[in-house]
């Protein structure tokens, strides 16, 4: 549900239904995708400048494909909306995060504020990723 | 050795203002444990047999004397006066309480420690060569590289949730201390015919019910790459690795199932694209923390000669101590295995013995090994006698390095959930039955390591004897297993036939025994004996 | 006969269910033959333990033995460091488990 969704974009959310990555392929005009934890993310390269909305999905919170297939969108320029959905904890927001989520429709609902808390815990971190965020190497180093 | 920065600090201080939030919210019924498990276990605190147990994390085996005493006084004021030391470097405590975890681990981080990825589907703790920076024999010292190592995988955020746990172990030498390839990933520091220092990478190798000897995917990685071809090794890992079965879920059985040169065909092509995301730190990062292991001040010009006219010091000192890289000085290995014992457990007050005794006369340093014992790297050969004596005095002197008296064991059934076995009673009784020093002299060289289950936590399947416990219909059975190995020359033990009972293995292990001094030829260690003459004759003296 | 055992969540001690509370001693066990279920919903709701379970016992002249080594030995302690179990005084404690 949208109303359950966490944003941290400005732009309006899109309406479209996510396909799967193998209709996507098949379908020209879909602006939404679905990856599932078997699929390979690096399949949407070729189409990124058409989707809107990658939602990825966590079946179960232990799953951690999603943090690769998320990272690898957004090494490859993707800008669109990328949602974690499904089996996602207020203890994994903060990574996910790191990884290029910019959303999130967790199962349980998490509370603006609990996500919030979540995003504040670390002021600092160890690796350059793909949030824009300078690595505390960096920082040490000017 | 390394010191915290502000950020270092901040990042435990932070964990620990965590944590202390979870268990006040668990505590107050606010969370179910399905939600707090997996939120402790990343803290390394698990529920075993008794009580909580707690995994303190030292990385690649090193620690300040500052940092001993409170491992130390934690085991007064959080346990029940004593501590574990793991095959993996580490350090356990089995009676915490939950309400007081928070505040061990606020002590923990008030020395620079934490319990950070000790458990979990995650990186843990990195291992090390435990002689590194002082061995006679070093290419090029492993511990900034760990260090590097250390701070990128800590709360690595695309490597949280693996298909399973991942070790890595590094090393800067030909003598194989840390049995590098029997881990997820194996690092050895070489170097090229140029001259240059590169990152050898084996990877896929491991214990447990699978045991694999890792094979070489990258030979010579920059060192100023390795964090980068760890991503790639690591991301192809976290992609494609099964999730299906968790006994099929370890790195080893990708790179098996593949095969090690499509796994490395498609650790290149990750690496090659992540070369483009200037994810490494810099050289000048590299370099910062080299300077933090720099040789201490030794003295220059010291004699090695040693006065060994005390027949039981000239033991210990032939057994315990190794060539150090600076003339007159040794690195001496402190055996937590004395006759009887409990394997690498030691009381607070040894605990913090060992604490003063390196700060006196070790420069502030100790170690600890995958054998569970601790070393001392930077001793004064002119200090060793009144260190061996205060370490007599406080029943640290075994002098049993590497024989048969120096097991290898898990905590097994008397501790741990897991275990289907009691592991500390056999080799208990096996080092009485071979307490004798002059008899485990005789048979020389002989790594005997005990396992609770086929975790492997004890390392049977790199024992030259190997014992792993197991569960026949309700009682306690012991495999016995010849012919591992987890130095250079790594092998994986095979079994010699049915199990025995709690006092037949040890009539077995003495059998063995028994037919590698009849049969071995000059200078063979019983594990080249079995080599050469095979299983038969083993076989048909242990159950002939 | 069944019995209940857990952990007490604070202290992580190893609990029997009693029949109106819970003890550290094995031998306070009381047979649960039916309606554990309703009595581990119960008190895991009450948040103050863990890990709660059903196993087999038998009741003999010595007390409740558990059916299994493993929670033999959780009822006893660890038997190689006895001056920390339940019988610290006995040194033939440890044969109980076997």
């Amino acid at each position: 549900m949208v109303e359950q969704t966490l944003r941290y974009r400005d732009d309006e959310p899109v309406g479209d239904p996510a396909v799967t990555v193998d209709a996507f392929a098949e379908q020209s005009n879909a602006t939404a995708v679905r990856i599932e934890p078997g699929d390979d993310a690096r399949a949407l390269l070729p189409h990124l400048d058409r989707i809107a909305l990658v939602e990825v999905n966590f079946p179960a919170y232990t799953e951690g494909r999603g943090y690769s297939a998320a990272r690898i969108l957004r090494e490859h320029g993707y800008a669109g909306e990328l949602r974690a959905v499904g089996d996602v904890l207020v203890d994994q927001l903060s990574h996910m995060r790191r990884c290029g989520f910019d959303s999130f429709a967790p199962e349980q609902d998490i509370s603006r504020e609990a996500a919030d808390k979540a995003f504040a815990t670390w002021p600092e971190v160890y690796q350059k990723t793909v949030d824009g965020r300078p690595a505390i190497w960096a920082k040490r180093h000017g | 050795m390394y010191q915290y920065d502000s950020y270092d600090q901040q990042m435990v201080d932070t964990r620990v203002a965590e944590f202390r939030d979870q268990v006040s919210r668990r505590l107050a019924g606010e969370i179910t444990e399905d939600q707090f498990k997996p939120l402790r276990l990343k803290n390394g605190l698990y529920l075993q047999l008794h009580a909580y147990m707690l995994r303190v994390a030292i990385p690649y085996g090193t620690l300040s004397s500052a940092q001993m005493r409170m491992l130390g006084d934690i085991a007064d004021k959080y346990d029940r006066g004593y501590g574990h030391f793991t095959t993996r470097q580490n350090i356990q405590y089995n009676w915490i309480k939950l309400e007081q975890a928070p505040d061990l681990l606020a002590d923990l981080a008030s020395v620079e420690m934490h319990a950070i990825q000790t458990s979990g589907n995650c990186i843990r703790n990195t291992t090390a060569d435990q002689f590194a920076g002082a061995a006679a024999d070093e290419l090029v010292d492993p511990r900034p590289y760990a260090e590097l190592l250390r701070q990128w995988s800590t709360f690595h955020p695309e490597f949280d949730y693996l298909p399973r746990k991942f070790k890595i172990a590094i090393i800067g030498s030909d003598t194989d201390r840390a049995a590098m390839k029997l881990h997820d990933i194996g690092i050895q520091l070489v170097q090229n015919d140029a001259g240059e220092i590169g990152c050898r990478f084996y990877v896929g190798g491991g214990m447990g019910r699978t045991p694999m000897i890792a094979p070489v995917i990258g030979d010579f990685v920059p060192p100023l790459q390795m964090i980068s071809y760890l991503e790639a090794c690591l991301r192809v890992y976290n992609r494609y690795g099964r999730r299906d079965n968790k006994y099929k879920a370890r790195i080893k059985i990708l790179v098996h199932e593949i095969g090690a040169d499509e796994y490395r065909r498609q650790v290149e092509e990750e690496f090659a694209h992540i070369l483009t995301l200037g994810l490494e730190p810099p050289p000048a990062e590299l370099e910062r923390i080299k300077g933090f292991f720099e040789q201490p001040g030794f003295e220059a010009g010291l004699s090695d000669d040693l006065d060994l006219s005390d027949p039981d010091f000239a033991l210990w000192v032939d057994q315990n101590t190794h060539a150090h890289k600076q003339p007159g000085y040794a690195i001496v290995t402190i055996s937590l295995k004395p006759v009887g014992g409990i394997p690498g457990d030691a009381t607070a007050d040894q605990i913090r013995l060992m604490a003063d005794l390196a700060k006196e006369l070790s420069f502030d340093e100790l170690r600890v090994t995958h054998a569970q014992n601790i070393v001392l790297p930077h001793v004064r050969k002119a200090d060793l006698y009144a260190l061996w004596q205060k370490l007599d005095a406080a029943g640290l002197a075994d002098a049993n390095l590497d024989l048969i008296g120096d097991i290898i064991a898990c905590p097994g059934l008397d501790y741990c959930s897991l275990a289907n076995a009691r592991s500390i009673p056999v080799a208990q009784k096996i080092s009485e039955r071979f307490a004798d020093l002059g008899r485990q002299r005789e048979l020389g060289e002989l790594k005997l390591k005990i396992s609770g289950c086929i975790n492997a936590c004890g390392h049977h399947h790199a024992g030259h004897i190997g014992i792993l416990g197991v569960d026949r219909k309700g009682t306690e059975n012991y495999q016995l297993l010849l012919g591992g190995s987890e130095a250079a020359d790594t092998s994986l033990g095979t079994i010699t036939g049915p199990g025995f009972s709690e006092d037949g293995i040890v009539d077995a292990v003495e059998k063995a025994t028994n037919v590698y001094l009849a049969q071995r030829s000059d200078g063979e260690r019983f594990l080249d004996t079995y080599r050469r003459i095979g299983m038969a004759p083993f076989k048909e003296a242990i159950y002939g | 006969m069944k019995i209940i055992t857990g952990n007490e969540l604070r202290t992580g001690d190893v609990i029997w269910w009693a029949g109106e509370g819970w003890s550290r001693h094995v031998n306070d066990a009381v047979d649960v033959p039916e309606g554990a279920e309703a009595i581990i919903a119960r008190e895991n709701a009450k948040q103050i333990v863990t890990d709660t379970h059903v196993i087999d016992a038998t009741q003999t002249p010595e007390g409740v033995r558990p059916a299994h080594i493993k929670d033999r030995i959780r009822a006893l302690g660890p038997t190689v460091r006895l001056d920390l179990s339940l019988k610290p005084a006995d040194p033939t404690a440890g044969n109980w488990v076997i």
